[in-house]
């Protein structure tokens, strides 16, 4: 059985209390708003993306439990300073552990630091929260108005 | 009132979560099942199982008798003068939208107002802002306090006689206050407004004498009083039915069809459109038997203990803030604690095999007016007990450590 330590891991309540790069950012070149309307997640994530597609600044703000403020804050912590396509990689990482079999091991090599949170697959009601950042960054680099929701 | 009696009743009640003895707090979303309620769900599914109000058989006599005879005890349980009156629907949130269409549609227009308080829920804010938003009409909503109650003053000034409809919540899920309904229908009446109450919180708690209070609707669901779910009535006054068009058309409401012209069967039947939930209503009638086997004296008097026991305990908890601390309150601890998400707590909790609610109740107004984005909720029942609450209590107390 999965205990909640698997989920709730030292890293997770560190970021939980202490979320990196919290706050607006303004001015930014993208943003975006995200809800779980489920348990009334709000975020929102702002980029500053330059001419060479790189991401020189991102930050979130918004309110959250502590696997959705968690993530948030391992993403924007993992994404600052570099290029768009580690974007589009780590999204797909990401996407393929909160969905994985509960028998396969996350990737670690793939996802770095964001294999901490590979524990929320076993909790089937936490994997929106933590994909909800996720959902919310895709929708402000693709710019297409719309708040991300995770439903 | 013997609780190891009646915790023998619910089937579900004895089994572990995670190796641990289940502890069912969220009685607020829906109630457990008796085993009466559960039998005669079965009974009627392998001996009477037929269609209703149209068979000649055997099978379709016995479901027909049934089922009115659920609606009869129904009408007896809420005080309800004729049976004609009680009509059965998928639940409280279809009731409403059953008046807001049907009674909205024929009797509110431009310029007029619908009254609504600050803690509904969103099956009471929703289908009137859809009403509004055909007819013109404008809605209107009565303030509350820091503490959950509602303003009576503001209500007063908000009544005039443009106001054709005041909808109002019999005791809030997200908070547990119990509103002054009698109060509010009184002062409804004198400007010549109709008033609908949304009873699914209360009905299971407390008595409700729809002539005595004399409410024009009344709607509630029975899955929050030990009955099946997907099954409700709404309850209303004759004229008021009789004026007003059908809802749903098709089997079962009319007397006549021809492709020129339908004439509606009578109530409650013009209102009944279709096969309905048979084994629901039976089911609902069963549950409405077992609250009145144990009777809403006693079931007042140990739920209102339990939740003044549970309340000394959330007092006394570092960093617990109540959310909803009413004077006349039921059975609902609706709180959040520092440093810990309600959705954290949620699933904390789960793993000690207790079960509550986190979120925004379906009441988000609720969680903007205390500017939480969600709170956690306990919510009591006759089977809980004062060991159970105090499983919750530990429960939190990891939790918090956790996060410490």
């Amino acid at each position: 059985m999965f205990s909640l330590g698997d989920l709730y891991k030292q890293v997770i309540i560190d970021h939980t209390k202490s979320p990196r790069n919290f706050g607006k950012l303004d001015p930014c070149s993208h943003d975006a708003e995200g809800y779980n309307p489920l348990c009334g997640d709000q975020l929102h994530v702002y980029l500053q993306i330059n001419e060479d597609n790189i991401i020189e600044d991102i930050k979130f703000e918004g309110q959250g439990c502590s696997i959705s403020t968690a993530s948030a804050s391992l993403m924007t912590q993992i994404l600052k300073g570099k290029p768009l396509t580690e974007y589009e990689r780590l999204f797909d990482a990401f996407h393929d552990m909160a969905t994985a079999d509960m028998d396969d091991e996350p990737d670690e090599e793939a996802l770095g630091k964001l294999a901490v949170l590979a524990g929320v697959k076993e909790f089937p009601s936490r994997i929106k929260c933590a994909t909800l950042c996720w959902h919310t960054l895709k929708s402000a680099v693709e710019g297409s108005g719309e708040p991300a929701i995770t439903e | 009132m013997n609780i190891e009696q009646i915790r023998d009743d619910f089937p579900i009640l004895h089994q572990e979560v995670y190796g641990k003895p289940l502890v069912y707090l969220d009685n607020a979303a829906t109630t457990q099942k008796p085993r009466c309620v559960i039998d005669a769900v079965r009974k009627y599914y392998e001996k009477d199982n037929s269609n209703i109000h149209r068979g000649v058989h055997s099978l379709s006599e016995r479901a027909t008798k049934d089922y009115e005879d659920a609606r009869e005890t129904i009408r007896s349980f809420f005080n309800v003068k004729s049976s004609k009156e009680v009509i059965f629907t998928r639940g409280t949130t279809e009731s409403i939208n059953l008046v807001a269409s049907s009674w909205g549609g024929a009797n509110v227009s431009k310029g007029d107002e619908i009254l609504i308080s600050h803690m509904e829920h969103h099956s009471n804010i929703v289908p009137w802002q859809m009403l509004c938003e055909r007819t013109g009409a404008s809605l209107k909503v009565i303030p509350m306090n820091d503490a959950g109650e509602l303003d009576m003053d503001a209500f007063q000034g908000l009544l005039s006689e443009r106001t054709k409809l005041v909808g109002v919540v019999h005791m809030s899920n997200a908070l547990g206050t119990i509103n002054p309904i009698a109060d509010i229908i009184k002062q409804a009446h004198a400007v010549g407004a109709k008033v609908l109450v949304d009873g699914a919180q209360a009905a299971a708690h407390m008595a409700t004498d729809v002539q005595a209070l004399d409410i024009d609707f009344y709607a509630t669901s029975a899955h929050k009083m030990y009955g099946p779910t997907g099954v409700g009535i709404l309850i209303g006054k004759e004229e008021l039915l009789k004026a007003m068009p059908p809802y749903q058309g098709g089997g079962d409401m009319i007397l006549m069809v021809t492709f020129e012209k339908t004439q509606y069967n009578c109530l409650p039947h013009k209102f009944e459109a279709g096969t309905p939930n048979i084994a629901g209503v039976i089911g609902f009638g069963e549950a409405i038997k077992y609250i009145q086997s144990i009777g809403f004296e006693a079931i007042e008097t140990r739920e209102k203990e339990l939740l003044s026991y549970a309340t000394k305990k959330a007092q006394a908890f570092e960093g617990l803030r109540q959310i909803g601390t009413a004077k006349n309150k039921a059975c609902v601890l609706s709180f959040v604690l520092d440093g810990v998400h309600p959705h954290d707590l949620g699933t904390i909790l789960d793993r000690e095999g207790v079960a509550i609610r986190a979120g925004h109740h379906c009441a988000m107004p609720v969680m903007q007016y205390y500017k939480v984005p969600a709170t956690a909720r306990a919510s009591f029942s006759i089977y809980n007990t004062e060991s159970e609450v105090d499983a919750l209590f530990e429960a939190l107390t990891k939790a918090r450590d956790m996060f410490s």
